[in-house]
């Protein structure tokens, strides 16, 4: 449910933008989503030809541009992407170096508009 | 014609969120936003806190469901200020939603703001609402595996409670392993088992929670 709240935000930043750039109409929308934001692009897409309807961005194309997970091992500091697949008990988040687990999150939570096409 | 944005989606959530926190600390009004499944304990803790501490903080507090008053009924009946927020289907609050929710409250004559987010793992992590602390509570019947399902909220969250350990003698909890997953998403995070029913652990969180209201 919250990928309508996501969609509305959305909508209304690519508005300003394309209001201010004197636009006629907006043709893409670039996005970028770290595959740890939670959010569901088809679901994304199905609110936002609902509520971009009757707007500048009606028809308008979505671009996302998914970044993977990336850790940071804390204990010897090797860089990893998340194998979000992986069975447990194994936890996917174990440095496949040293074993350890956990880390700093360094990429995969990004939920940003990058960019947007206009007319 | 492309026209460069790089800018956060929720940036609008965001600013009003530190416009909330703005208000808060100029009001000196210590705020928790806490999120937990249904069913964890939410509305349970929040009477565990108000009963003890009863007398030392001027407590406030703001519900989120998607329907229904039961919880600040509930919360109303002991006494403190409460405001229901109806999100009506939404998943989780979101800044706005407490802001147009604050003016119900009288935040001059509030030290704690206790602010029930709907229940659900998942959504309310995306939404600031303008708190000082983010709290989870978990609960032993919900299963030890948690934080391998959710990691987006665990690794996130300032205070975890681990409510109902009463009940860990009839449960297959495994507390080390649910301890395990903890630590590797989120090892900073306080961590407090407590049962709001028998009133266990719920000490050393009241008074952790005191010191922390008074450091700001």
């Amino acid at each position: 449910m919250h990928e309508l709240a996501i969609t509305q935000s959305m909508l209304n930043l690519a508005l300003e933008y394309a209001k201010r750039a004197g636009a006629q109409r907006i043709t893409h929308i670039n996005l970028v989503i770290g595959e740890m934001s939670g959010v569901v692009d088809e679901s994304v897409q199905f609110y936002f030809d609902f509520v971009s309807k009757d707007t500048l961005a009606e028809g308008a194309q979505l671009v996302f541009e998914w970044q993977p997970a990336r850790i940071r091992c804390r204990a010897c500091g090797h860089e990893f992407a998340l194998e979000v697949g992986a069975r447990l008990p194994r936890p996917y988040w174990a440095c496949p170096v040293c074993q350890a687990l956990g880390g700093e999150v360094v990429a995969g939570r990004e939920l940003y508009m990058d960019s947007i096409e206009v007319e | 014609m492309k026209v460069q944005i790089v800018k956060d989606i929720l940036s609008a959530n965001e600013q009003i969120a530190q416009e909330n926190r703005r208000l808060f600390d100029e009001k000196g009004v210590f705020v928790l936003n806490i999120m937990a499944a249904p069913g964890a304990g939410k509305t349970s803790l929040i009477e565990c806190i108000i009963e003890s501490l009863r007398g030392r903080l001027r407590i406030g507090m703001i519900d989120g469901d998607v329907a229904s008053t039961i919880d600040a009924d509930r919360i109303a009946r002991t006494g403190i200020p409460a405001v229901q927020i109806n999100t009506g289907g939404a998943c989780h609050l979101d800044a706005n939603m407490v802001r147009v929710a604050l003016p119900r409250l009288s935040l001059d004559e509030t030290d704690l703001l206790l602010v029930e987010n709907v229940g659900n793992l998942i959504c309310p992590t995306g939404f600031a609402l303008g708190e000082n602390l983010k709290v989870m509570i978990a609960s032993t019947p919900e299963g030890a595996d948690k934080p391998y399902k959710y990691p987006g909220m665990f690794s996130v969250v300032d205070v975890l409670m681990l409510n109902k350990v009463d009940l860990l003698p009839l449960l297959d909890f495994d507390l080390d392993y649910f301890r395990r997953g903890v630590e590797a998403l989120n090892p900073d995070v306080a961590f407090f088992p407590i049962s709001c029913k028998t009133g266990e652990g719920v000490q050393e969180w009241v008074d952790w929670l005191v010191e922390r209201c008074r450091a700001g």
